[in-house]
């Protein structure tokens, strides 16, 4: 038996064209919280995806503690747990029905199913809303629902695809809160997200990975490290000028720096404390007015703008043809 | 880093038949759960006796037979097959729409059978099938139908068009796994059934078509199985129509079983 919960080399996932995942290398070891960040199209779910025997790998190869996952399917469903994007539930049962009929796949018998399903609906909250159906439940509850229904057989890898994509932010806060209980009580975990806080928040290591590669991974302090020390954030006076102070910026310091257009934000990250001399100058001498100026310890966002060279996006168009609601969604999240 | 690994569980290396078996009960319990909340799939195994039997009963049955009651021994087999075909087509549309819900990721990402979550509808669609086949049975005796028979000659046909239909559901099924959409699978469907029906002697006496197309009706599946029927329910006797229909079943299932579940694995 290995360490490592999930081995993966060279993994490849071929679309027609499209290289959705491009060669990507895993290791999360036992017990740990691994992250994969990403913006919307990276190949986060076709990656999890092949990890979870949903999908067959093109090239590479992975294991799930040591179990080949192309050649023993079978028993790498018994060693996993998945959460997926979309909820895998059954919308036209209830809750309870839900989860008994899945436990009842795994083999438990009707009067031990009916006890597994009532625990996990009293631990997920879920017991007033039990016995009501799927169609009638909000996303939060559909998230934690499909949480539940990914433990019945207390895997001991879970796979959880974007776990608060489209919620609010309480029950956000309360799925972290579940997630941090699971890792409590020793679970592995291998999740994937496109907000940069909340790898931050809950991951031990992450993997940032844009257009099917893995562009960087490391711990997010080793992943903040690596951009800079600390980071010049300024509120510009003239949210017009926006474009004018970027690129005045990006020039002295030859580096990118990331924007916030709704607080007429700016943020560059820092090598020297004299960088930020130079670019308060070069906004200075552009005849751009600063309303506010902070030195801040670095955000992930600038991790990834750094990373990537670009705010992270597979339709560098979305934001002028008008973006559908999910290109919105993480537009904002990157430049928040 | 932990304890974990030496906590993994013993691992099996496949499903049992016992479990396998299992586990298709428990597809098709949900599948009888999901039906019961949703009556509308009863709609088109309720209809179409109730409208097809008299509609082509009264207006073929002066022309084709001199008479509707004469006409019906004729015409109830027909109606029989052509509402199996029908009503098993559309247990392969719900379970290609059903697999482009998440729930089958889940499936798939399960330890379980990769025959089960196909099966299960399969099975518990036998109530539709025998819905529409009791309905269209009772249509006709109250159109006058007096099949020679009689109960038991008339129960086996029945069951003979039950079997028919689970068998056909499996190419209907492997279609499923293998369309990309709910539509795309239907509209082929159609293309398939209607000559199929049509182009036989569910209808009309088979002598009273030309040669050529005389020649596709006889080695059409479903003249058999409306031959079969005939005797049977008619005459009640047990010809070798029965017994192709019979083998032409198994055949199906022996090859569309293996196929679909092929198909369903290699979505993934
Ligand atoms: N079944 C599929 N067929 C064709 N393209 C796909 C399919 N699934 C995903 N893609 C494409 O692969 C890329 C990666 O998708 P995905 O893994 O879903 O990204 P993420 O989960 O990181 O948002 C995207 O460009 C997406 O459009
Ligand atoms: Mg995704």
């Amino acid at each position: 038996m290995t360490d490592l919960a999930v081995e993966a080399q060279g993994l490849v996932k071929k679309f027609g064209e499209l290289r959705a995942v491009d060669g990507i290398d895993l290791q999360v070891h036992a017990g740990e919280v691994y992250g994969v960040l990403g913006p919307n199209g990276a190949g986060k779910t076709t990656t999890l995806s092949m990890l979870a025997t949903l999908l067959r790998i093109d090239a590479g190869s992975a294991r799930i503690f040591g179990v080949d996952v192309h050649h023993e399917p079978h028993k790498v469903r018994q060693l996993i747990g998945l959460t997926g994007q979309y909820a895998s539930v059954d919308e036209k049962l209830t809750a309870r029905e839900n989860l008994v009929l899945f436990a009842r796949i795994h083999g438990q018998r009707k009067q031990q199913a009916r006890e597994t399903a009532a625990d996990l609906l009293e631990r997920f909250g879920l017991t007033d809303a039990g016995d009501r159906l799927l169609e009638k439940f909000s996303g939060g509850m559909r998230r934690r629902l499909d949480l539940a229904a990914s433990l019945i057989s207390s895997p001991p890898l879970i796979f959880l695809d974007e776990p608060t994509t489209g919620l609010d932010p309480r029950t956000r806060g309360q799925m972290w809160d579940t997630i941090r209980d699971l890792v409590r009580q020793g679970s592995t975990i291998l999740l994937t997200t496109q907000y940069l806080d909340e790898a931050d928040q809950l991951a031990d290591r992450i993997a940032v990975i844009d257009h099917g590669r893995k562009v960087a991974e490391g711990t997010s302090g080793e992943l903040k490290a690596s951009v800079g020390r600390s980071t010049l954030a300024v509120r510009l006076a003239d949210p017009a000028d926006m474009d004018a102070a970027a690129r005045a910026v990006a020039t002295v310091l030859g580096r990118p720096a990331s924007r916030t257009p709704e607080a007429a934000r700016l943020t560059v990250p820092l090598e020297r404390a004299d960088d930020a001399a130079e670019a308060l100058i070069a906004l200075r001498r552009s005849g751009i007015s600063v309303q506010e100026v902070k030195v801040e310890e670095p955000t992930l966002d600038e991790v990834f703008l750094a990373l990537t060279g670009s705010p992270a996006s597979d339709e560098p168009d979305h934001a002028s043809t008008g973006p559908a609601a999910s290109g919105q969604l993480d537009e904002m999240e990157i430049s928040r | 880093m932990t304890t974990l690994t030496a906590a993994l569980p013993e691992l099996r290396a496949r499903v049992s038949p016992r479990e396998t078996l299992r586990q298709i009960l428990l597809m098709t319990g949900r599948a009888l759960q999901k039906m019961r909340r949703n009556p509308e799939q009863f709609f088109d195994v309720t209809l179409q006796p109730l409208l097809f039997t008299p509609m082509f009963g009264y207006i073929f049955g002066g022309a084709v037979a001199g008479g509707v009651s004469k006409y019906l021994p004729l015409l109830i087999p027909g109606i029989l097959v052509q509402t199996a075909l029908t009503s098993c087509m559309a247990t392969g549309v719900t379970l290609r729409e059903d697999m482009e819900k998440g729930v089958f990721d889940r499936f798939k990402s399960l330890p379980m059978s990769r025959v089960a979550p196909l099966a299960g509808p399969a099975v518990a669609d036998t109530v539709r099938y025998a819905i529409a086949t009791t309905l269209t049975i009772l249509v006709g005796l109250a159109m006058g139908y007096r099949p020679g028979g009689g109960v038991v000659g008339v129960v086996a046909a029945g069951l003979l068009v039950v079997v028919t239909a689970w068998s056909l559901s499996w190419v209907f099924t492997f279609l499923g796994t293998m369309m990309k959409s709910a539509q795309g699978l239907q509209g082929i469907s159609m293309m398939v059934l209607f000559p199929l029906t049509f182009l036989s002697n569910a209808y009309v006496p088979a002598s009273t078509l030309p040669d050529w197309l005389q020649a596709f009706v006889k080695v059409n599946p479903v003249s058999h199985v409306v031959s079969a029927l005939r005797s049977l329910a008619n005459h009640g006797t047990v010809n070798s129509e029965v017994g192709w229909a019979l083998l032409a079943c198994a055949i199906v299932v022996a090859v569309f079983v293996p196929l679909a579940v092929r198909g369903y694995r290699r979505q993934l």
